[in-house]
């Protein structure tokens, strides 16, 4: 039962595509699991659509333009036709398929790299405007203490975590702010793995992660 | 008037024909010129949609394109194209709709929302914006069509939808105009939207709750 969800900000920005990749990603992910916001994000692409139909001044189209689309559409080759993709065709135990695509596969793909104390991170391709990383916490380990210059979004795939307000298990996602310090701990149990976006550094409260900050590109 | 037991897919598709045809008997009286006419533009644009799916019907689209094509240019010159781009866009996105068609639900958008969808994947590759990944796919395929009272209900409210942001005060409509017309970052959105989405979410969660159901 997931009981953090997206907020308005997030969901209204990812359905004007205007989102940097790493926090799409995080969306995304959390929508393949939670139809909760899969039917928010649904209104708020409706809200795009009212914006579309209700144009004050729709701008004609070109002369011939309806049979230049049409020849386009007869000269595409018949396969080039989309067919509806198979739903849930691969599946995993952990990661949904935006995610999975990022990973080139299951959780069993994923390039794990230590960071210390049993934690280890691998960070994943995305734009420069934000960072994604994936984050394996050994059942009972606490995550470095930190606070955030930035946004950052955590994901919950497997496992949980909590810190001193609240409880985090799969699907639920904690949105933090520069408001925020905290020092999450994974809970005794299955090790918690997690998808994390920020789009600015985090900063540590200790000396050792900070001076370690910029080998862990986090 | 609808059946509303829980339906195999060949129920699925008989409710289907049936409201298909309730569709041809309203256009019947369009033609009459019978007054007070109950069908929806959203109906009216779904139905197209599914002659285009159905049986590659050219005439059913070149009424969407006649529509949306100029809007859907509109859209685009509103977030940053020049005239050509948006006219070669705008095409794109009607071959995209032509081409996907069958992937079209209507239980779940309105045909100018699932067009917005389309058009704002265009804007994004076209001014080469951070990627986009979709959630995953939870397409109703041919064992699964979607229910007829989900899909009407739904016409209803994304028309409703329409007159609610006509009548929001001018702040606020212009705030959420610039969101999805790309000038605003996601900081900059408000907090509270003030959008009235209750009643579309709840029927776009039932619709879902109904098509996980018909999956599993």
């Amino acid at each position: 039962m997931i009981t953090h969800h997206l907020n308005d900000q997030l969901l209204m920005a990812y359905s004007a595509g205007t989102l940097p990749e790493a926090f799409n990603l995080v969306v995304a992910t959390h929508i393949s699991l939670c139809d909760e916001c899969r039917a928010r994000l649904a209104s708020f692409d409706a809200v795009g659509g009212a914006l579309i139909e209700e144009q004050t001044a729709p701008v004609q189209m070109g002369v011939g333009a309806l049979a230049a689309t049409l020849a386009r559409i007869k000269d595409a080759v018949p396969s080039a036709r989309a067919q509806p993709t198979p739903a849930l065709s691969t599946r995993d135990r952990v990661l949904p398929v935006p995610l999975r695509a990022y990973v080139g596969g299951g959780v069993d793909r994923i390039n794990w790299r230590p960071v210390g104390g049993g934690v280890k991170q691998a960070i994943l391709p995305t734009s420069e405007h934000a960072s994604a990383r994936l984050l394996y916490i050994p059942a009972g380990a606490a995550v470095p203490d930190h606070g955030h210059r930035g946004l950052e979004l955590t994901l919950v795939l497997q496992g949980a975590f909590a810190d001193s307000q609240d409880r985090f298990a799969r699907g639920d996602i904690e949105i933090a702010d520069e408001d925020l310090h905290h020092q999450p701990v994974a809970e005794p149990g299955a090790d918690c793995i997690c998808l994390a976006a920020t789009d600015a550094p985090l900063k540590f409260r200790s000396l050792l992660p900070r001076l370690a900050q910029p080998f862990l590109q986090i | 008037m609808f059946d509303m037991t829980p339906a195999t897919g060949a129920s699925r598709q008989r409710a289907a024909a049936a409201a298909r045809l309730r569709v041809e008997h309203k256009k019947k009286g369009l033609a009459q010129g019978h007054a007070a006419v109950t069908i929806t533009d959203g109906v009216k644009w779904a139905d197209l949609l599914a002659r285009v799916a159905d049986r590659q019907d050219t005439e059913a689209f070149a009424a969407l394109f006649e529509h949306f094509a100029p809007r859907v240019k509109a859209f685009l010159l509103k977030s940053g194209a020049n005239s050509a781009t948006a006219e070669e866009c705008a095409q794109d996105v009607m071959v995209t709709v032509w081409n996907k068609a069958a992937q079209f639900d209507p239980t779940r958008a309105s045909v100018a929302t699932w067009v917005f969808t389309i058009a704002r994947n265009r804007r994004i590759d076209m001014l080469r914006r951070d990627r986009r990944p979709e959630p995953e796919d939870l397409s109703w395929g041919p064992e699964a069509e979607p229910d007829q009272l989900d899909a009407l209900v739904l016409q209803q409210e994304s028309a409703r939808l329409i007159t609610a942001i006509a009548e929001l005060p001018e702040k606020q409509r212009v705030m959420i105009e610039r969101a999805y017309f790309g000038d605003l970052t996601h900081n900059e959105i408000a907090e509270e939207t003030g959008l009235p989405l209750g009643t579309i979410k709840s029927r776009i969660r039932l619709a879902l709750e109904r098509l996980r159901h018909s999956l599993s």
